[in-house]
């Protein structure tokens, strides 16, 4: 089962979410591309990015010469799932039921002979 | 490509997620329309597994009812390596602006980790395809649901739990 406690951890710096969000905004970047966006020095970007690797919510791939750095949203969408689905949970299921019904209304009129 | 822009390589999305499953059994919920009503937009799929075969994306009963086509999506398979990676080209034909995008690429990879674990990494290169670079990564409804990330953590729900979220 997915273990969320390193991606809580993960999420808890400031840099690291700084850096997502940097990907967030333009995905695909190399650590140079990174690096200057931020006042740290390059040693320090690159153990922010492997701690966002090593949970997943950072994943690389090679172009070329060049590493990659995408956003990997699973890992958060995951959290969201187990933690805030659950609190807003009566809300959101008041909502699901007058979509389905309208959704239903829609759907048994479009089956109506015109 | 020696070419590629910064910009064309910014419209690439990665997705990656570990589920406890064969990599046998996650090929099979991707290519056969058993499993794909089973998780996601829950529509049936047609792949026909060899280079040049097709792909069809069938809309579910719900999708239907709000209008949508019976198919939404189609491409054609690239390459076809049974269970480690699968190549399609894939556009939705859902309205005349998305079909106009053109097709986009989708590369599916599956690895075995470690015992009983793969890797599914998600390559979408989306040049040229704004209106689906922006539907597969985030939200498509107000209800949270859609994109490569809903899909792909409700894959890894249905084949570790035997139930979809």
């Amino acid at each position: 089962m997915f273990d969320d406690d390193p991606v809580f951890k993960a999420l808890a710096d400031p840099t690291r979410r700084f850096l997502l969000d940097l990907l967030f905004k333009h995905d695909g970047r190399t650590l140079t591309e990174l690096e200057s966006e931020l006042s740290m020095t390059r040693f320090g970007v690159m153990k922010h990015l492997r701690v966002l690797e090593r949970v997943g919510v950072v994943v690389t791939r090679r172009a070329g010469r060049e590493k990659l750095h995408f956003l990997n949203p699973v890992p958060i969408r995951m959290i969201h799932d187990r933690w805030i689905d659950k609190y807003t949970e009566r809300r959101v299921s008041a909502l699901l039921e007058l979509k389905t019904e309208l959704e239903a209304k829609a759907w048994r009129q479009s089956q109506k002979p015109a | 490509m020696a070419t590629e822009s910064k910009a064309g390589v910014a419209t690439t999305q990665v997705y990656e997620v570990y589920i406890k499953a064969s990599p046998h059994a996650i090929w099979e919920a991707i290519t056969s329309p058993e499993w794909t009503v089973k998780y996601g937009y829950q529509g049936a799929v047609e792949f026909e597994l060899r280079p040049g075969g097709r792909y069809v994306g069938y809309s579910s009963k719900e999708m239907q009812a709000i209008g949508v086509p019976d198919v939404f999506a189609d491409g054609v398979v690239e390459e076809a390596d049974p269970p480690h990676k699968l190549v399609h080209t894939f556009r939705f034909v859902v309205s005349p602006e998305m079909k106009a995008e053109g097709f986009t690429r989708v590369t599916w990879e599956i690895e075995k980790v470690a015992a009983g674990f793969c890797r599914l990494t998600v390559i979408h290169e989306l040049e040229g395809a704004p209106i689906m670079a922006g539907m597969v990564a985030s939200k498509f409804s107000e209800m949270g649901t859609g994109g490569w990330a809903w899909i792909l953590s409700d894959l890894k729900s249905l084949l570790e739990t035997g139930s979809s979220m």
